[in-house]
């Protein structure tokens, strides 16, 4: 493409050879560009097509939770942690200083009505589902939380306090679309 | 001739180490070719490009597409509504098709007239024709893969022509679709080789170009390049006429993909397969309407499969069936009319191949194959000998720059 | 050259072979209608697609199922995305298994696809008497003559000629391939209130379905369009160029 340079053949006086050198350039700047437009259909075959755009939002009833139970839905292909703290699952999450923590948050900036907890259920640290949903798995020390794979505690506002992981568990985008019902995404 | 020392130190080390530019530099740049081309050599670097498209377009729908019977018509829909210019790579890869086999046909008929195919160039035509057949073949496995009635009937069609094979045709048709019938097995496998094979159509391309570079290209005149007076660089001047007749291409392409393009389709391929309902006419793609006909004209099943294959095999067999010393129908008044008259016969069995097999559809096809292998058997090797060539002129640059009257102790000195 | 005649010839050649079905079941060729979507500049009428999805759901989904299609995709019909939200919650859909392993029906939501008339096919031929009413998604794709096919079907009932006898059941249509066709006349006039006070003749309904069906086969058309243009005169302007150094660089080539 950008032999131009060499466009000097056996055959063509040097008379008229800028005039070519500028045509061939201009062609070829103009194929360069049909070249880039051309690229961005198959650039942008890649990214969601609509049907998956069209799930990225979830709505979620949350009326048949009870106090201190926990349900998980799938949002984007990841769990989605949705929570009903008791009251002294609040107190507890709120009676820390964020700045002691050792990803700094405070827990009212986690939660839309204190009551509800709603997180990206992945852990920060390599990507495994932590445990805590069901009364019945260990939720660590802090109440919230623990990661099996590499002993991440996570508390009851899904922030880390110990083991590896570095950030707290993520709060996905979501809103109240009634008093019980909650879209993510 | 060796490459100028590049500026680039890295590619100076690299070349000394790979002399890659080079060899690039000898193939592309230095590399002589005859410079009275006409615009039918266009097709040859076109084909190229267009395999080029079809590979990286097909390589692009099958992150998109489910070879599952359930699921592959669907998911060419799903491609074609849901995925980011989906329908714009779909119409690509299937007017691609088409278009491939246009200029591939094109490419084939200038070789004829200007008998390409002749010493030293047999080689390079061989491979051309086993390019031939492999395009096929992954045209017609690459149809199957939507899913659609015509792709499953016109799948049951082609591979019951195997069941044609004396003794072992119903074992063999049973192992080509791992069945009892077209289905998922066959589907996966069809997807599987209609991926492999374009990579092989690349490697014998190569091949096609190494032949090709040996002694260089033909050229209208048909006589070999003489001198340096005769030949040109192919880089700049033949970059730049591809680089133009690959423009000209790209609109007609563009004009058939954004405004005709289900032109070559089939509306019965937007129904979903039946196994159950066999469509009224089952006609394969134009581009193989030709050898159908052949297939059809011949009430014996095993000769009609053989006359088939045979049509496009015999084509290998070119270089030796045509006697003729002269290579270009320019100097050929007599093989130049029959050349047309095969450019027609063609036409007509790729009409035929498109109507049903009923009345005069019948008599005019099995004129038209009969016509075919006539052609290539008898009349080709028999002008060869009773024909009366124009003179040739002396040499490449004579008609160019003389008045035209060429040297007449010069004339039919071209071949060793 | 030639080798395009041979192209247009064949594919003309294929045209004529699928628009020719066999002898004994003649069907006429559908007279052409000039159509907003044909051309090189085709757009769809978006009133004529929004009456035309009318048309569809309160006439022809009774029976017919568009698989192919999601309720979000009726946002291309100029439809407000809480107008979408309202049309697919007017369905009920299947939805399941719920934490206790039992399936159960809500609301359809955008992404739902259309909800089919039958379960399955063998449902839908039980109800039709034996007939099955084929998936429209396609329906003009797949078809020859796709838009103009299905009007002239939709609006060429009439009574038999005395030569033809009817089987039970069915109706004679002459643009049917075979003239017998299991679906009866599916419009008549004023089966449905057009909201844009459009009179719902069976021609006006018809060319509004068709419409929205031609859309349904394609919605990438108008994007599809816009597009070519752009490239075609793109490459109009780069061939017209390379042409220009093309003849530069060979200038001095005798």
């Amino acid at each position: 493409m950008a032999d131009t340079a060499h466009g000097r053949g056996p055959g063509s006086g040097d008379h008229g050879g800028s005039r070519r050198d500028f045509l061939v350039l201009a062609s070829g700047a103009m194929g360069a560009v049909g070249a880039a437009a051309a690229a961005w259909p198959f650039i942008h075959y890649w990214n969601p097509s609509a049907d998956v755009l069209a799930l990225s939002s979830t709505e979620v009833d949350v009326a048949p939770i009870q106090e201190g139970q926990a349900i998980t839905v799938t949002w984007r292909g990841r769990p989605v942690f949705v929570r009903r703290r008791t009251a002294a699952e609040i107190e507890q999450a709120r009676a820390i200083k964020p700045a002691d923590l050792p990803d700094p948050q405070d827990d009212a900036v986690r939660v839309k009505k204190p009551e509800w907890l709603v997180l990206i259920g992945v852990c920060t640290h390599l990507g495994c589902v932590p445990l805590g949903q069901k009364a019945t798995e260990a939720r660590g020390e802090y109440g919230g939380w623990f990661c099996p794979c590499h002993g991440s505690h996570y508390d009851t506002s899904g922030r880390i306090r110990k083991g590896p992981a570095p950030k707290n568990l993520p709060v996905p985008p979501y809103e109240f679309t009634g008093d019980t019902t909650i879209r993510i995404g | 001739m060796s490459a100028p020392q590049s500026q680039n130190a890295l590619i100076r080390w690299i070349d000394h180490r790979m002399p890659i530019f080079t060899f690039m530099h000898h193939e592309l740049h230095e590399y002589p070719a005859p410079k009275n081309l006409s615009y039918w050599w266009n097709f040859g670097s076109l084909a190229g490009i267009v395999l080029v498209i079809m590979i990286v377009t097909g390589i692009w729908l099958a992150m998109h597409y489910t070879p599952h019977v359930d699921y592959a018509f669907q998911s060419v829909e799903r491609i074609m509504r849901d995925v980011n210019y989906g329908w714009l790579i779909r119409y690509l890869h299937m007017n691609g098709a088409s278009m491939f086999f246009l200029v591939v046909y094109i490419h084939l008929f200038r070789g004829m007239y200007y008998g390409s195919y002749k010493y030293p160039r047999e080689l390079l035509w061989i491979l051309g024709v086993v390019i031939l057949l492999l395009m096929m073949a992954t045209a017609f496995m690459g149809y199957v893969l939507p899913w659609g009635q015509m792709s499953f009937w016109g799948a049951t069609v082609i591979t019951n022509l195997f069941s044609a094979i004396p003794l072992f045709g119903d074992p063999i048709v049973t192992w080509l679709w791992g069945g009892f019938s077209v289905d998922n097995a066959t589907l996966n496998r069809f997807f599987s080789l209609h991926y492999l094979l374009p990579f092989l159509i690349v490697g014998v391309v190569f091949l096609h170009l190494w032949a090709l570079h040996r002694f260089g290209s033909n050229n209208p005149i048909g006589i070999d390049t003489k001198g340096p007076q005769d030949s040109i660089p192919f880089h700049p001047y033949y970059t730049i006429k591809d680089a133009f007749g690959t423009g000209v291409f790209l609109l007609v392409f563009a004009g058939f993909v954004f405004f005709a393009p289900n032109f070559f389709g089939e509306p019965d391929n937007y129904i979903p397969a039946n196994p159950l309902v066999t469509p009224a006419h089952i006609v394969p793609e134009w581009y193989l309407l030709p050898f159908y006909a052949i297939l059809r004209a011949i009430p014996d099943k095993l000769t009609g499969v053989i006359a088939m294959f045979g049509s496009i095999l015999l084509l290998m067999a070119l270089p030796w069936l045509d006697t003729s010393r002269v290579r270009s129908a320019t100097y050929r008044p007599i093989y130049k009319q029959f050349f047309w008259v095969f450019v027609v016969d063609c036409l007509v069995l790729g009409y035929i191949g498109a109507n049903p097999p009923e009345g005069w559809f019948i008599v005019i096809g099995r004129i038209a194959t009969a016509y075919y292998f006539i052609h290539l058997l008898i009349i080709i090797p028999l002008l060869g000998k009773l024909e009366r060539p124009l003179e040739l002129p002396a040499s490449i640059s004579t008609p160019v720059i003389g008045s035209g009257a060429a040297q007449p102790q010069a004339a039919r000195m071209e071949k060793p | 050259m030639r080798k395009i005649v041979l192209t247009a010839l064949a594919v003309a050649a294929a045209c004529f072979a699928g628009s020719l079905p066999a002898s004994s079941s003649e069907a006429i060729k559908p007279p052409s209608q000039s159509w907003g979507f044909g051309g090189i500049f085709g757009t769809f009428d978006r009133a004529a697609l929004q009456r035309g999805f009318h048309v569809y759901k309160d006439v022809c989904a009774a029976c017919h199922s568009m698989n192919l299609l999601a309720y979000r995709n009726l946002r291309a019909l100029g439809f407000s995305e809480d107008e979408v939200k309202g049309i697919a919650a007017e369905y009920e859909v299947t939805d399941g298994p719920n934490d206790e392993g039992n399936m159960f029906q809500r609301a359809g939501r955008p992404s739902d696809r259309f909800k089919a008339p039958f379960a399955n096919e063998k449902a839908a031929r039980a109800a039709n008497n034996g007939a099955f009413p084929p998936d429209l998604s396609l329906m003009i794709k797949a078809r020859p003559s796709g838009a103009n096919y299905v009007h002239a079907l939709l609006t060429g009932y009439e009574p038999p000629p005395p030569s033809v006898k009817l089987m039970e059941g069915m109706n004679y249509n002459k643009f049917f391939p075979g003239g017998q066709i299991a679906m009866a006349p599916p419009l008549n006039a004023d089966a449905v209130t057009f909201g844009d006070g459009t009179p719902a003749t069976v021609a006006q309904m018809s060319k509004d379905v068709v419409t929205f069906l031609a859309w349904a086969a394609e919605p990438e058309l108008e994007v599809r369009k816009q597009m070519g243009v752009k490239v075609i005169l793109f490459l109009i302007v780069l061939t017209i160029m390379l042409y220009a150094a093309k003849r530069r660089t060979w200038a001095g080539v005798h």
